[in-house]
């Protein structure tokens, strides 16, 4: 009696689709009408500052003192300001400013808080305690008045310090890079990344600590994947979701922060124009100051709302499209 | 539990001494030089080897660190350099902080109790126009930043506005402070507040939906209750449990609206102090504002922490 054996046949295939999930997010995204226009802002806003030199018609910096704080026009557009400036010029060198900002800063806080939440996550001990120490003492401070602060405090030194240096070693290019405002960039960049790294960390971190005790990875680790390996390959991907949705919630706030910097004086400084300091010349340091002249400031108000908006539509499209049980 | 409360405290003054360094070596080692920052470019040589003496400046951190702190501790933060000359800083603030600290409580008072109704009714009504309108409307509010808000707002409500024969306005005074009942505080405390209302809509509507779906609130309508009874006694009391721990977050978000509204309409709290002293660079003040936000808004999580385990039997912190 040979018991035969039932003959191995090959499973079934399974359809897969290898990015299906993704675009049945996609498709969960395209249906929220809201978010679809903010996409398309977005896109503008991106497509605007790439291409804004071609697109200015004047000079940032350029004065007319034939037609100061002229209305809107055939010739500007979007009217001018008290030197003669162009407005839609000074506009569009602002969303490069603002789109330079966001890119980096959500680029530095992506990298540094997927890392370092996911070292903490994923070995805890030693690391995990001092990565989160490390986080508890820069949420000690309240955000926004800790941004303000390091912008303030760091600026002179960074800068003054930049110069000299420069001027020093005779490096025409860097005495350049400070006098054209990148500096200010880099202090604005600086003064959001490092708090923009801290959430997210945690974010990844608490995600981490849970799949880490899912069974797959478990098993991955039983038969030998080295740690490094399972960060990439097993519990990144998993945990995917509700990092682009923290990022994407968050990329409005850095618009607003860089507003509110350099409205301040404490971001990018004049004439380099940012979206923030270009209100706050118009408005007047205060109110009594505040002219007659309607689009000098509700144009950049209304730029900004839209922007911002446009964010955080996305964000909220995105957050609907990735955990629909919501 | 009361592990969890040992090692919290234990944690605290750890954590109040790194952020008292943290603020200390930026404010005075951040800006450069801190008596050249203070003095300017041109002063002489012997002046600020004078100045230096007489500030502690030349001697070695740790010692100014530690003069500087025990020195805070005793109330003293410094004194102002340039704008109110001789004045200290905690003075200064002292006699600030009640102002901003109306201002802040009027816009939570106007602002908390219609954001918990319009989070409750979002969240009865959920899907209907009521729902979907005032969830736009929470987006909008916070995605118009305060410094556009202000000028726009003050433009509309405080101006005469000639619209063909007709004269409009103004409808209120803004600027400066006439304490809490006056028209003047309407502009600012509606600005600083929508920050709060926006919040606390969407938290009280998101948790107010938790709630109405859970077994005790479908109990206590299968057992007849009025349906009012079933939504204050029983939904709305385990519903705004969770929104104890947005306070913490609302007092930091405010101390960083006061710093912007109040400069722009001339309310003279603190904030309008750290804003000028931002401008004109003293950064005695900028730290002790840095330093008397920061260790209460840590005391405030820490006591909010705390308070939820009483507050919500079911929480147990490991």
């Amino acid at each position: 009696m040979a018991v035969t054996a039932p003959a191995l046949t090959a499973p079934p295939e399974i359809e897969t689709e290898p990015r299906a999930a993704w675009r049945e997010t996609w498709r969960r995204f395209a249906r929220n009408r809201p978010a679809l226009s903010g996409l398309v802002v977005i896109i503008l806003l991106f497509l605007t500052a790439l291409f804004g030199p071609a697109l200015a018609p004047y000079g940032y910096a350029k004065t007319d003192l034939d037609s100061v704080n002229a209305p809107p026009s055939a010739k500007h557009w979007l009217g001018t300001d008290d030197l003669g400036r162009d407005m839609l010029t000074r506009m569009i060198y602002g969303a490069r400013s603002v789109a330079f900002v966001i890119v980096i800063v959500a680029t530095v806080s992506l990298t540094l808080g997927v890392t370092m939440g996911a070292l903490a996550g994923y070995f805890g001990g030693a690391t995990d305690t001092f990565i989160s120490r490390l986080i508890d003492v820069l949420f000690a401070f309240p955000e926004l008045l800790f941004i303000f602060f390091i912008a303030a405090t760091i600026k002179p030194a960074l800068v003054n310090n930049l110069k000299a240096f420069a001027q020093a070693n005779d490096l025409q290019w860097l005495v350049e890079f400070v006098r054209s405002g990148y500096a200010d960039y880099l202090v604005v960049m600086l003064a959001l990344s490092v708090l923009g790294w801290a959430g997210l960390a945690r974010l990844v971190r608490a995600q981490f600590l849970s799949l880490r005790e899912k069974e797959f990875v478990l098993s991955a680790q039983a038969v030998g994947v080295p740690g490094h390996k399972i960060i990439l390959r097993y519990l990144l991907p998993n945990a995917m979701a509700p990092i682009i949705v923290a990022i994407s919630m968050g990329l409005g706030g850095i618009a607003i922060a860089e507003g509110v910097l350099a409205y301040l004086g404490i971001g990018l400084q004049p004439p380099n124009p940012s979206w923030g300091n270009i209100l706050a010349d118009n408005v007047g340091r205060h109110w009594r100051d505040w002219p007659d002249m309607l689009w000098l400031v509700f144009i950049p108000v209304i730029i900004i709302t839209t922007v911002v908006l446009a964010f955080n539509f996305v964000g909220d499209g995105l957050n609907e499209a990735l955990n629909p049980e919501l | 539990m009361l592990a969890y409360i040992v090692r919290r405290l234990l944690w605290l003054p750890v954590l109040l001494i790194l952020i008292s360094l943290i603020t200390f070596a930026l404010g005075i080692y951040g800006p450069g030089d801190p008596v050249q920052v203070m003095m300017g470019l041109h002063a002489r040589p012997d002046i600020i080897a004078q100045v230096r003496k007489e500030y502690g400046l030349d001697q070695p951190f740790p010692v100014q660190y530690w003069n500087y702190m025990t020195n805070a501790l005793r109330g003293n933060f410094g004194y102002s350099l340039v704008k109110y000359q001789g004045q200290r800083v905690s003075d200064l603030i002292a006699k600030r902080l009640p102002v901003t600290l109306q201002l802040n409580l009027v816009s939570v008072c106007w602002s908390l109790p219609l954001a918990i109704a319009l989070g409750i009714f979002a969240a009865l009504k959920r899907k209907s126009w009521l729902d979907v309108f005032l969830r736009g409307m929470v987006i909008l509010a916070v995605s118009i930043p305060v410094i556009g808000l202000q000028p726009v707002l003050t433009f509309l409500f405080s101006r005469k506005h000639e619209i063909g024969p007709m004269t409009l306005g103004p409808f209120l005074p803004v600027g400066g402070w006439g304490g809490i009942f006056s028209p003047q505080v309407i502009l600012p405390a509606f600005i600083l507040g929508l920050g709060v209302l926006a919040v606390f809509t969407r938290q009280t509507r998101a948790a107010m939906i938790d709630v109405l779906n859970a077994d005790y609130v479908r109990t206590a309508r299968a057992k007849g209750l009025k349906e009012w009874m079933v939504l204050v006694r029983h939904a709305l009391r385990n519903a705004l449990i969770p929104l104890v721990t947005l306070i913490g977050f609302v007092l930091a978000g405010m101390f960083a609206g006061s710093f912007i509204i109040e400069s722009f309409y001339g309310i003279p709290g603190v904030g309008q102090l750290a804003y000028d002293a931002l401008i004109s660079k003293e950064y005695y003040i900028i730290m002790a504002f840095t330093l008397m936000i920061a260790v209460v808004y840590v005391l405030m999580n820490l006591l909010i922490d705390i308070l939820y385990v009483f507050v919500d039997p079911r929480i147990r912190y490991k």
